[in-house]
């Protein structure tokens, strides 16, 4: 299972890194990213030798957009993983040891974020700042840090108390050499666990921001966006109930195993890092 | 236990009040202007935006402004949700009845398919039946609800015809708006059957099958794998092995010593996740055009429908909030070791 997770990850990594040639963008095209239009007619045509996975409405190349759509996809679930991890076990960590009013205030900004129903927020904070990728960025991570933050606290808590960390205490290090070189190291492992398999929730949830419409302009080579394209085409033509199936098919299962190589590979890297599940 | 539940139960308004300040503050990015041509309904009128950011107070400072609403909430006055074209209160009234219904009718399957197939990975570990339902749970926990829900749509909505998005048909529509029909409990299945309307309540159920099958295949990973692995860590103790040596029957072991302690955090975790159903499940109901808080709660977001922003996150922190101490009480109630609170 853990060997299908990697192999996953590791055939759209490769798709992500060939984008060029696999699907060169055409002459005079000034952004890669931006999906090559064939003509402008509104009914989705299902894949042909011209467009092997067929176009959406309005002529986008879905292949094309299957392509660098891996990269739009990696640079979403790294950025929005990597900053809200660095945010919460800097936050939490600090909260952690200091302790006090900074804890308490921290530690209910957490409460208040999670009480929210995740994806209205991030809704209000992408609506208020404009649709576009990089606000559904900034939006997922402000409401993932805080968990992460929650769980590098409880860490540091118990880790701080720990006898090693006294006696270096003792020894006379300072308060950072404390952090950085005792309690970080021991109570990091449990937010790593938790980010490799928060990687495939974080993808999803802003997808599904792209699908309501708050993501990138048309025709951006974003997978959610290019699904929103599909939702009017679900019943197909008179006669062909699945006329268009191609329009939600593709670009569903390009997020569904995308989503499922880093949960299986999420699941081998807790294996690997969390003695307890042996 | 008395003390521990007051103590988080005045910790609720604390996250309220959190929970609306913040979204105030969200709103700050938004100029005056802006926020008070959310109040204008008439292009003609877009010349008095002046008189409009004096009545509402929208120069004040944040504060001021989130003083303003909650004098407004204190006198029982929620605002109007231009969204659901209704004041706060009734659109919450007229969303959450259907968001419980299809609560209901996905948490029982959840509850059970989890809980069953958990307990049968546990117990056939390694085996072909272990693989397999681990490997529906996790396809499941890959798939985004939109694109379950669309292929869904797709299938027995576009080709077969069996069940249409949205809450009812317009028959339906029309029976339950008229003067015949009593709405005794706002629960539309449950009036269907008191009104004794059978094809109504058929249409009603028919309407939730589809966004109900969804949440089941979407949400039943998680309750799977925790029953699982609590249930292989109870077949190793040492309570099981003496109930197996004293002869006891193997469905005894499993079913009356075993499961009953594995069933602990299988308890608060689906306490949780009722809660997290209830307070709206915004991409699904979204997907299958189902009026529910969530579906309401998005658009309200999107169409920056303030009030209506604020009604439904209201409404979903509170459920949040409660759910969580409910799931911290069950915890105690399922397991003496555990003394809440620390007496």
């Amino acid at each position: 299972m853990s060997l299908l997770g990697v192999s996953l990850i590791a055939f759209f990594l490769s798709v992500a890194a060939l984008a060029p040639v696999l699907a060169p963008a055409p002459a005079g095209s000034r952004d890669p990213y931006s999906i090559p239009q064939d003509g402008f007619s509104p009914d989705p045509v299902p894949p042909s030798r011209a467009h092997p996975f067929g176009t959406t409405e309005q002529q986008f190349d879905l292949y094309y957009g299957m392509v660098w759509g891996t990269r739009t996809a990696f640079r979403v679930a790294l950025q929005v993983v990597g900053v809200s991890v660095a945010l919460g076990v800097l936050l939490g960590g600090a909260a952690g040891f200091y302790g006090g009013w900074a804890d308490e205030i921290l530690m209910r900004l957490t409460d208040i974020v999670l009480a929210f129903p995740d994806i209205v927020l991030a809704v209000v904070i992408v609506t208020v700042r404009g649709p576009g990728l990089d606000n559904v960025m900034f939006a997922v991570t402000a409401v993932s840090w805080p968990s992460y933050a929650r769980l590098m606290r409880g860490d540091v808590l118990s880790v701080k108390e720990r006898d090693f960390v006294t006696a270096s205490r003792a020894l006379g290090a300072s308060n950072a050499r404390l952090l950085l070189r005792h309690i970080v190291p021991n109570s990091i492992y449990p937010v790593l666990i938790v980010a490799s398999l928060s990687m495939g929730r974080i993808v999803i949830t802003a997808a599904a921001l792209s699908f309501l419409g708050l993501g990138s302009p048309i025709g951006h080579a974003d997978w959610g966006q290019l699904i929103a394209l599909s939702r009017n085409w679900i019943l197909g033509s008179s006669g062909d109930p699945f006329a268009y199936w191609h329009t939600v098919f593709i670009p569903g299962t390009t997020i569904f195993l995308f989503v499922l190589g880093w949960n299986l590979l999420g699941d081998a890297v807790r294996d690997i890092l969390d003695p307890r599940q042996q | 236990m008395l003390a521990f539940a007051l103590k988080r139960l005045l910790f609720l308004p604390l996250v309220m009040f959190g929970v609306t300040a913040l979204l105030f503050s969200c709103l700050q990015f938004l100029s005056a202007e802006m926020r008070a041509s959310l109040y204008v309904k008439d292009p003609r009128q877009l010349s008095q935006l002046e008189a409009v950011i004096e009545k509402y107070g929208l120069r004040k400072p944040m504060p001021v402004q989130y003083g303003l609403w909650l004098k407004q909430v204190a006198r029982g006055d929620l605002g109007y949700s231009e969204t659901a074209k209704m004041p706060v209160s009734e659109a919450i009234a007229a969303f959450f009845p259907a968001t419980f219904e299809l609560t209901i009718l996905s948490f029982f399957p959840i509850l059970f398919v989890g809980v069953y197939f958990g307990v049968l990975s546990a117990v056939h570990k390694e085996k072909l039946i272990d693989h397999l339902s681990r490997f529906v749970a996790i396809t499941g926990y890959s798939l985004p609800s939109f694109v379950l829900g669309l292929v869904l749509l797709m299938i027995f909505y576009g080709r077969l015809h069996w069940f249409p998005p949205g809450r009812y048909s317009l028959e339906t529509d029309m029976l339950v708006h008229s003067t015949a029909f009593r709405h005794w409990t706002g629960l539309l299945t449950l009036d269907c059957l008191i009104n004794a309307q059978w094809s109504a309540f058929v249409d009603v159920v028919k309407h939730m099958i589809l966004p109900a099958a969804t949440l089941l295949y979407i949400s039943v990973a998680l309750l799977l794998r925790i029953t699982r692995s609590s249930m292989l860590e109870e077949l190793s103790k040492d309570y099981v092995r003496t109930a197996r040596a004293k002869g006891l029957h193997e469905r005894a072991v499993v079913y009356k010593h075993a499961l009953a302690n594995a069933l602990i955090p299988v308890v608060t975790l689906s306490s949780l996740l009722f809660i997290g159903l209830l307070g709206g499940v915004v991409i699904t109901e979204t997907v299958f055009d189902f009026p529910g808080i969530g579906r309401w709660g998005v658009q309200a977001a999107q169409q920056l429908d303030i009030p209506g922003v604020l009604g439904a996150t209201l409404l979903s922190s509170f459920l949040f909030v409660s759910a969580n101490l409910i799931s911290d009480l069950l915890y105690a109630v399922c397991d003496p070791r555990i003394r809440v609170g620390g007496d």
